[in-house]
């Protein structure tokens, strides 16, 4: 049976959609828009001589070998915080799934961090790990680990990515719960009746069932990582030692709003744009096949 | 309280009277001043606002100083630029470049009917701003100078003379050495480093940064801090670094805090510091000229400045542009420009105000408040004049990147160098082609 709506009039379906069109035609399209024009030119801070220069800011990218290296840097982060988060946020909203007394203490606990402004978390961060006063330096300096993220780089990009998760852990807490609290709980109870532990029925049921949800957080989460990130590396390393925590979003934001190559750092989010897209229809075509809904 | 409702009534008449009155013309300052400084730009509108009844200055915080110069940057494409606009000293090539959108303040000036003689300002200061055929191009607000500061009490805790000053490079590791015999943990630190080990450096040294006369020479110039005399400076703190001696604490002015907190004994970096320590170190402290090798000839020269300057952007009404003018005076004027010195650690702007400074005892009372001038003060060669160059802000971030490196002992100092001079001449090479264009 046919359960789509059909509507009578001509004009009506676009009226309706023609908010959410107007949303993204001036928050997606048009900003998409200016930043392919941008990237084909080049002009001064202000904008007073501006010229066509076609590929030219796409070629120094190309030549530019430490850029190649940003690319490494970024997948390697996004990875981590798209599945770390992910994973940590499961096993959270599991856990939480399974309390009994003051759930919603604990919940809005867990929620808290979503609405603390990226730069304020990498403040927060910085604080815990600053070397050698930081809470946590200092604790780990005792058990015998100089903590120094100014210098070592492995230090430096466990705490952006540290940072970046706990960030994100509230957000995906929440859908995760919502999903867990959608599973009948008739399943559960019937596969505990046949003597299913804990494990198994997370695995067998809650698990697959959450995968629409697995799935929509997957897509989130790496545009999170790979866009929503630059505020908390600005705050804490600024993308050093080096250039070892410099992914490609901060390096859009430096090159165009501290170093203000307007063209450069456009031609670096058209990249940008191109792999996001990329990946989202990747994960559109192959990884959704898995997703049962 | 008791002024509230006199300050309401008197708005209200004011605006009741705008009609036909004439009212007072706005005059909107971006500015990148926080804290006790923040206190010090409101402090300078108030008062000048007070001084007269045709112009109001407006002064708005932006942030930092790259923030700031990115909001103005967004509102003059937007058509609302402000009047005045501060922009740090590595923003000045960009400035100088940017011909359409500023107004060189010297024309201001004489437009605004302002009796202006460039002649009045300490010439190492204004030099800085002033184009190659003599203009005056922004006011100088706020320059300071790299110092070096200690900690007189971690001194004297690690058996050192508390007045006997470490004035050069290897008297400083000897008495690093000491405070971490001692059991310190950080003998000394620097803040931005490409500014105060490499740019001051080299005038101070009366060695070139870049080629052209570290930029002043035209846009051709490159860099050239990979002489024997950077080298051996770079290797000796990367030795430091190693013993334990130097200790990093990151970039920009971040380390400020690891000196104020007393965490770091030995410091060197901005004399602008100078508001922040008055108010919250907690110990004795000494400010002292920055140390150098004593075996390189013309050594000590004098040192280059930072800080900032206040632009004039373009494409606003001759009343307004004459507030300008009369607030720029203002800033000028010797009693306003010595207190303004006095309060902040900056450097006095006009060379009466130094004079009134001295007179005053000031020095005297405050020591060290003099060392910021006196290592500026002096007549400065070819090499030694400041540092111009395009796409400055770039360049330091990559000394930045390359010398971390060296810190953390992943490159050796010449690698470093060598690497953080080709990717600075990219910047400067493109710099070069888009001023050509």
């Amino acid at each position: 049976m046919e359960k789509r709506v059909r509507f009578k009039s001509a004009w009506l379906p676009w009226a309706l959609i023609a908010p959410q069109m107007a949303i993204v035609l001036v928050f997606f399209f048009w900003p998409a828009a200016q930043a392919l024009y941008q990237s084909v030119l080049q002009q001064d801070a202000f904008g007073t001589s501006i010229e066509y220069v076609g590929a030219l800011n796409f070629q120094r990218l190309w030549d530019d070998a430490s850029y190649l290296e940003t690319f490494k840097i970024t997948a390697f982060f996004s990875a981590v915080v798209a599945l770390g988060g992910i994973a940590l946020s499961l096993l959270l909203a599991v856990f939480s799934d399974r309390i009994a007394r003051g759930a919603t203490f604990y919940r809005t606990l867990l929620i808290l961090p979503y609405a603390v402004a990226p730069a304020v978390v990498g403040v927060l961060w910085i604080f815990l790990f600053a070397p050698p006063m930081g809470v946590v330096s200092y604790a780990l300096q005792s058990l015998g680990l100089e903590w120094d993220h100014l210098l070592n780089p492995d230090h430096a990009i466990a705490l952006i990515i540290m940072a970046a998760i706990w960030k994100q852990v509230s957000y995906n807490f929440l859908f995760f719960v919502a999903g867990l609290q959608s599973i009948p709980k008739s399943l559960i109870e019937a596969a505990a009746i046949d003597g299913a532990r804990p494990w198994r029925r997370f695995w067998t049921i809650q698990f697959p069932l959450l995968s629409p949800t697995t799935f929509f957080l997957l897509v989130i989460n790496v545009v999170y990582a790979f866009f929503d990130t630059f505020a908390i590396i600005d705050a804490t390393t600024h993308g050093g030692p080096g250039k070892s925590t410099a992914t490609l979003v901060y390096k859009v934001y430096y090159d165009g709003f501290k170093a203000l190559d307007m063209g450069g750092s456009a031609a670096q989010s058209v990249v940008l744009m191109v792999i996001v897209i990329a990946l989202t229809v990747v994960q559109f075509r192959y990884v959704e096949k898995k997703v049962q809904y | 309280m008791k002024f509230k409702p006199y300050a309401l009534a008197s708005g209200v008449l004011a605006l009741a009277l705008s009609g036909n009155a004439h009212a007072q013309v706005e005059i909107q300052w971006w500015h990148a001043m926080g804290g006790a400084l923040g206190e010090w730009v409101n402090d300078l509108a108030k008062d000048f606002n007070a001084s007269q009844k045709d112009y109001k200055i407006v002064p708005t915080f932006k942030g930092t100083y790259d923030e700031s110069m990115t909001a103005a940057i967004a509102a003059f494409r937007a058509g609302n630029a402000p009047h005045i606009l501060q922009v740090f000293e590595v923003g000045t090539a960009t400035m100088m470049a940017s011909k359409g959108a500023i107004v060189p303040v010297g024309q201001v000036m004489t437009e605004g009917g302002q009796k202006f003689d460039p002649s009045v300002y300490v010439p190492a200061v204004a030099g800085y701003y002033t184009a190659p055929n003599g203009q005056m191009l922004s006011f100088p607000f706020n320059s300071s100078t790299t110092v070096f500061y200690y900690n007189k009490d971690a001194f004297k805790a690690a058996g050192l003379d508390t007045d006997k000053v470490p004035s050069t490079w290897p008297e400083v590791a000897l008495a690093a050495a000491k405070l971490k015999a001692s059991g310190h943990k950080c003998p000394f630190t620097t803040s931005w480093m490409s500014w105060t080990q490499l740019e001051s450096f080299s005038t101070w040294h009366n060695t070139l940064f870049a080629t052209q006369n570290n930029g002043f020479g035209g846009t051709s110039a490159r860099l050239a801090f990979n002489s024997p005399l950077h080298l051996r400076h770079i290797e000796n703190l990367a030795n430091m670094a190693k013993q334990g001696l130097f200790v990093y604490k990151g970039r920009a002015n971040a380390p400020d805090a690891n000196f104020v907190s007393g965490e770091c004994a030995m410091y060197t970096g901005s004399s602008g510091l100078y508001a922040n320590l008055k108010r919250n170190a907690k110990f004795n402290y000494a400010i002292s000229t920055l140390p150098y090798y004593p075996d390189v000839p013309g050594a000590p020269q004098n040192t280059v400045i930072g800080g900032a300057s206040l632009w004039v952007m373009s494409g606003k009404k001759p009343a307004e542009y004459k507030g300008v003018a009369a607030f720029f005076n203002y800033l000028s004027k010797p009693e306003v420009a010595a207190a303004s010195h006095q309060r902040t650690g900056y450097l006095p702007v006009t060379k009466a105000s130094y004079e009134l400074t001295e007179k005053s005892g000031f020095y005297k009372q405050n020591p060290g408040t003099d060392v910021a001038v006196t290592q500026m003060i002096r007549k400065t060669t070819e090499k030694s004049r400041g540092v111009r160059l395009g796409n400055f802000v770039q360049i330091r971030t990559i000394v930045d990147e390359e010398l971390e490196q060296v810190w953390n002992g992943k490159k050796a100092p010449k690698e470093a160098l060598e690497t953080a001079i080709k990717r600075g001449n990219e910047q400067l090479e493109r710099f070069e082609k888009a001023g050509k264009s």
